[in-house]
This record gives structure tokens, C-alpha cells and sequence, in this order.
């Protein structure tokens, strides 16, 4: 009986848990409430993965009311990947989040803290769950605002402006999504994806239906960070509390690009897309720029955690150049991207927050030495930044392999040259800061500092191995990528 | 002259939309940006909302002496759009009130300048 109500369980479970996380006392319950959640939320995903690969795609109609009329859940492929990918990185994420939030924010605030990163999530895994356009809309706010305010826990100052400049941005984006939707309403009368996929083709020479496709791209790519609604980006991630950075830096901006595929891909259509409206034509250009660019100001960054923020920058890009290649491949390469990218990051951004916790510093001249105090968190680094190279026997590896057979496969040669060369400027920026962990000496009040705490490091390595693991054994995100990849061509 | 007069809800929801979003780009001051951003979204919601009008129609509740009745979908669609932008301004305002106790300015340009004399 229980079992045929997943899909909404997916979304339901997080969202009635979060009010409930912000009444409790304020010791370690809501940290374990939150995280007993999380580990719910991401079984259920693993239903819903099984059930998928088992059955084909799953569908679910809110109370019973018959689609198109009534909101329907809608779960492929791709859906239940990304789920599983957020969710996974989630219950990671909160499973080192106690001694982060105990040292970072305020004791007041905590159980507050865990109400609005579960409201987060429920608004990530809403977006993928959701078959209805404006549900889509409706849970992308439910996850902005929530990280509008996650953000703003920052302890630095800093941190309120970050969060209020990604406020105006990302309500901007999200009412030009809004405005998309309105148009294809009026045109077409519904607001069910797959209803919208049939009916967009009676109605796709109509001058609304092509303002509407504007504002949608406008909308996701400001919500994507592709360049140059990029600004937001940078600052968010590195001012925001580290258990925020390492969610949103694996999730939020993927989740994102789920939503482009779901617009274009089945919504519009790949042949509307890329044939009449030539949506290529947009996104390979400034995905060159995003990724020059991101590699180059990277570079120069004091900061760690900015300089990842911008390294962010070109990665997303490389997923969005994946799709201006207009190929099968290169959609199977932008895929890939995604879930390796989350672990990657993710994985990074966890051994910034180890070393916050013991260096009290992620600027790059503040981590000198920390290779001898540290040694396993460097250690971290070190593969994951590999990983984001692109070196043989990691994840980065694999992504980067399938966008350039995908490059190659169009005879754009100059564009393979581009991708090989920013990815060399990446051996510089994550050079920059091997080289202050290993070869420069401590200085400063904690050269002393001791290595980071247990649990944070089998977090972190956990993440790190999972790379290592994708890296070596990618028969299954390669797989789901291709059927993922297949259903969103059809 | 027809197409201005007879679409002329529509021209006063891209009026509102662009005087929004100047709003927002233009005004250094972080309370008026976030006005505009209201301005901006009621624009939306005025663009929703007269679209939902049917020549001739009727509020949307079932009567035996009406056959044509308005569109009551686009209504419930902006419910959950205001709720969301007045959840928004909170944020903001939220936002604003904090970043004034920290820097004593909400000006942007102000706070730009005390952040890079900060660096």
C-alpha cells in the first residue's frame, strides 16, 4: 500500500519534518533529528531508483485527481538519478554537520538552521519529483528562500550581502521562469509537462510560445550561474556557513541543470530547441566564456573557497557545453558531469570545512603547512582536486573522456584544444594551494593545529572515495546516463 | 490603435515588469530595490490574472443561470505566487535590517566601498 505513494513521500517526508526540527531543544536533537531524516529521504530515493530501472518511468497523481488536471509526479530516469544524487549528498553533508554548526553558528540558531536545510532539500528533490510546471516553480522558491537564509548564517558580514545579491538575482530568475510558464499556459491551456509536450507542437510558430522559451532560459541560466548571470555564484558559496557551501555547491546549481533538461528536453522538445530556436547557438558561446574565464580568475583568488566557487563556474559550464553540442553524446557526457561534479565538490568543499575547523583560516596563505598538521584532509584534497583535473583512475576523468569524444565526434577539434587547455589552467589553481599545504612552512597562532575530527574525515573520504570508485567502476552512472540521455531524446 | 487598446492589460504588465526590474538595476538604495522587485513581480501577477478573464464570463462559481465562467486556475497560481513574494520581501527585508546593523549604511555603494577598504 505504502509502497505505491514513494514519489510523494520523497518531498512529503523532508517538509513535515522541518517544522517539526525547529521545536525541538536545542541540544543535539535537531542535528540527529535532521539527519535521521536525511537517511529516510535518501532510502526512499533508492526505492524510487530500483522502481524506476525495474518498471519504466513512474507517475503519481496528488490526491487522486486524474493529470492533466490534477498535479502529477513524474519520475524517470534522470529524475530518479538526480534524487538519489541529492539525497545521497545530503545525508553526507548533515552527517558532518554537528561539529561544523556547533563551531560556526550561533546556539540559538541551530535548531533553526536544520529546519531550513531540510526545507532546502525538500525544495531540491521537489523540483526533480514534480510533473506539474508551476509545482516546479513553487518548490524553486522553497529552496531559494531557504538558501537565502542559510547563507546569510555566514559568520562573516560578508555573508549578508551575498545572500541579499542572490536574493535579487534568484527572485528574478524564478519570476521569469514564472512569466514562462504563464505564457505556455495561455497558449496551451495546461500546466502538466507532458500535456505541455503534446500541445507545445499545435502552437510552437506562436510569438508567446517563443517569449515564453526566452524566459525560461533567462530563468534556469540565471539559476545554472552560466555565465554572465554568474555574479551571485562566487560570494554565496564563499561566505556561507561550510556545511551550506558543501550542500549548494553539489546540488543546487545540478538541480538547476535537471530543470534545463526538463524544459528543453521534454517540454519543448529537442527539435524545437535546438533546430527552430537554436538554443545551442546561446549556450556553447558563453559556456566557452564561463570556462575560460572561471579557470583564469580562479588563478588569482586569496581564497580558497572563492577560488572553488569559480572552478564551480567552469564546471557547470562544461555540463552546458554538453548540450550545445546538440548530440546524444554530448547530453551522456553532460550527465555524467553532473553526478561526478556533485561528488567532487562536494568532496572538496568538505576538506575546506576540515581545515576551517583547525586552521581557522580558508584563505590560501592561511592554510601554509597544513600538509604536515593535516595530513589526511590534505591528503583529501589533494585526490579531489585530481578528480576535478581530470587524471586517470578518478570520476573527472571519465566526464572529461566522454565530453571530448562527444567534442570530437563534430570534427571541433579547437574546441577539444579549449577544454584540454582550462583544464591544464585547473592544475594551476588546485597547484596554488597544494603547493601552501606541503611546501610552505606554518606560521601564524595555529601551527598546531591538529588533524580534523574523525567523523568529518570519514565524510570527507567518503566522498573522496566515491570519486575514486566512479573513477574506476563507471558501468553504473555511464548506464543510467545513457538511458537518462535516451528517454530525454524521445 | 486597436492591438494598444483592446491588449491594453497586457501593455500595462510590461509597463510595471520594466519599471521593476529599472528599479532594481538603477537604485543603489537596498530597500528600493527591493520595491522594484515587488513592482516587477505584481507585474506577473497582473499578467496572470488578465489572462484568466473570459469575454462574457462570470465569477467562477457554479450557477444554474450561467454557462460561461472565468478562469479560476490562473487566481490559485497567483495565491501561491504572492505568498512567495511576500516570503521573499521578508527575507529581504530581513536581510537589510541585519546588513544595516552590520555596516550602518544600506546604500550599495557604500557597503561596496567599506568591503574592498576592509580587504
Amino acid at each position: 500500500m505504502i509502497g505505491s505513494h514513494y514519489p510523494i513521500l520523497q518531498v512529503v517526508i523532508p517538509l513535515i519534518a522541518a517544522p517539526l526540527c525547529s521545536l525541538l531543544p536545542k541540544n543535539k536533537l535537531p542535528w540527529l533529528f535532521a539527519t535521521l531524516v536525511s537517511w529516510i529521504t535518501f532510502a526512499v530515493s533508492i526505492v524510487l531508483l530500483v522502481q524506476v530501472r525495474n518498471h519504466g518511468v513512474l507517475s503519481y497523481e496528488l490526491g487522486s485527481w486524474p493529470a492533466p488536471w490534477g498535479i502529477q509526479y513524474y519520475i524517470d530516469t534522470i529524475g530518479a538519478f538526480v534524487l538519489v544524487l541529492v539525497s545521497s549528498i545530503a545525508s553526507i553533508t548533515l552527517l558532518a554537520a554537528r561539529e561544523l554548526v556547533e563551531s560556526e553558528i550561533a546556539k540559538e540558531k541551530h535548531a533553526l538552521f536544520y529546519t531550513a536545510f531540510l526545507l532546502c532539500l525538500t525544495g531540491l528533490l521537489g523540483i526533480v519529483a514534480t510533473g506539474d510546471a508551476f509545482n516546479v516553480f513553487v518548490f524553486l522558491e522553497i529552496s531559494s528562500l531557504s538558501s537565502y537564509a542559510l547563507i546569510a548564517m555566514g559568520d562573516n558580514r560578508k555573508a549578508l550581502t551575498a545572500s541579499y545579491e542572490y536574493l535579487i538575482m534568484g527572485t528574478i530568475g524564478a519570476t521569469f521562469i514564472l512569466i514562462g510558464i504563464g505564457l505556455l499556459y495561455m497558449q496551451t491551456g495546461t500546466l502538466n509537462m507532458l500535456d505541455l509536450k503534446q500541445r507545445i507542437h499545435e502552437v510552437d510558430s506562436f510569438r508567446s510560445v517563443h517569449a515564453a522559451f526566452a524566459f525560461f532560459t533567462v530563468g534556469i541560466c540565471l539559476k545554472l550561474a552560466l555565465f554572465p548571470l554568474h555574479h551571485w555564484l562566487p560570494n554565496a558559496y564563499a561566505y556561507a556557513p561550510s556545511v551550506v557551501s558543501i550542500f549548494l555547491a553539489a546540488t543546487a546549481t545540478k538541480v538547476a541543470l535537471y530543470l534545463l533538461y526538463r524544459v528543453f528536453y521534454t517540454i519543448f522538445g529537442f527539435e524545437f530547441s535546438f533546430d527552430t530556436l537554436h538554443l545551442g547557438y546561446i549556450l556553447l558561446p558563453l559556456s566557452i566564456i564561463a570556462v575560460i574565464i572561471s579557470a583564469l580568475t580562479a588563478i588569482f583568488q586569496p581564497d580558497v573557497k572563492r577560488l572553488l566557487a569559480y572552478s564551480s563556474l567552469g564546471q557547470i559550464s562544461y555540463m552546458t557545453m554538453g548540450i550545445a553540442l546538440e548530440t546524444k553524446a554530448g547530453l551522456i557526457a553532460s550527465i555524467i558531469h553532473l553526478f561526478n561534479h556533485a561528488f567532487i565538490k562536494g568532496a572538496l568543499f568538505m576538506c575546506m570545512a576540515c581545515l576551517l575547523s583547525r586552521m581557522h583560516s580558508t584563505a590560501l596563505v592561511g592554510l601554509a603547512g597544513a600538509g604536515r598538521r593535516m595530513p589526511w584532509t590534505c591528503a583529501a584534497f589533494v585526490v579531489a582536486g585530481l578528480a576535478l583535473i581530470g587524471v586517470p583512475l578518478t570520476s573527472g576523468f571519465i566526464s572529461k573522456w566522454y565530453l571530448v569524444v562527444a567534442i570530437l565526434e563534430k570534427d571541433w577539434w579547437w574546441l577539444a584544444i579549449i577544454v584540454l587547455i582550462t583544464s591544464l589552467l585547473s592544475v594551476v589553481y588546485i597547484w596554488r594551494v597544494i603547493e601552501q599545504m606541503y611546501f610552505r612552512e606554518a606560521n601564524g597562532k595555529y601551527s598546531n593545529a591538529k588533524e580534523a575530527s574523525p567523523v568529518l574525515l570519514v565524510c570527507t573520504w567518503l566522498l573522496v572515495l566515491a570519486t575514486i570508485y566512479f573513477g574506476i567502476d563507471n558501468s553504473y552512472p555511464v548506464g543510467m546516463a545513457v538511458e537518462a540521455a535516451e528517454a530525454l531524446l524521445k | 490603435m486597436d492591438y494598444l487598446v483592446s491588449h491594453y492589460s497586457y501593455w500595462v504588465s510590461i509597463l510595471l515588469m520594466m519599471a521593476g526590474l529599472y528599479i532594481v538595476i538603477d537604485h543603489t538604495n537596498l530597500l528600493k530595490k527591493l520595491v522594484g522587485l515587488n513592482i516587477f513581480q505584481t507585474s506577473v501577477f497582473i499578467l496572470f490574472i488578465s489572462m484568466g478573464k473570459v469575454d462574457g464570463g462570470t465569477a467562477p462559481i457554479l450557477e444554474q443561470d450561467y454557462s460561461v465562467f472565468s478562469n479560476p486556475l490562473p487566481h490559485v497560481l497567483i495565491l501561491t505566487a504572492i505568498v512567495v513574494s511576500v516570503a521573499t520581501t521578508a527575507v529581504g527585508l530581513a536581510l537589510v535590517v541585519n546588513i544595516n546593523r552590520q555596516y550602518d549604511s544600506i546604500d550599495e555603494q557604500e557597503i561596496e566601498k567599506i568591503e574592498l577598504e576592509e580587504e
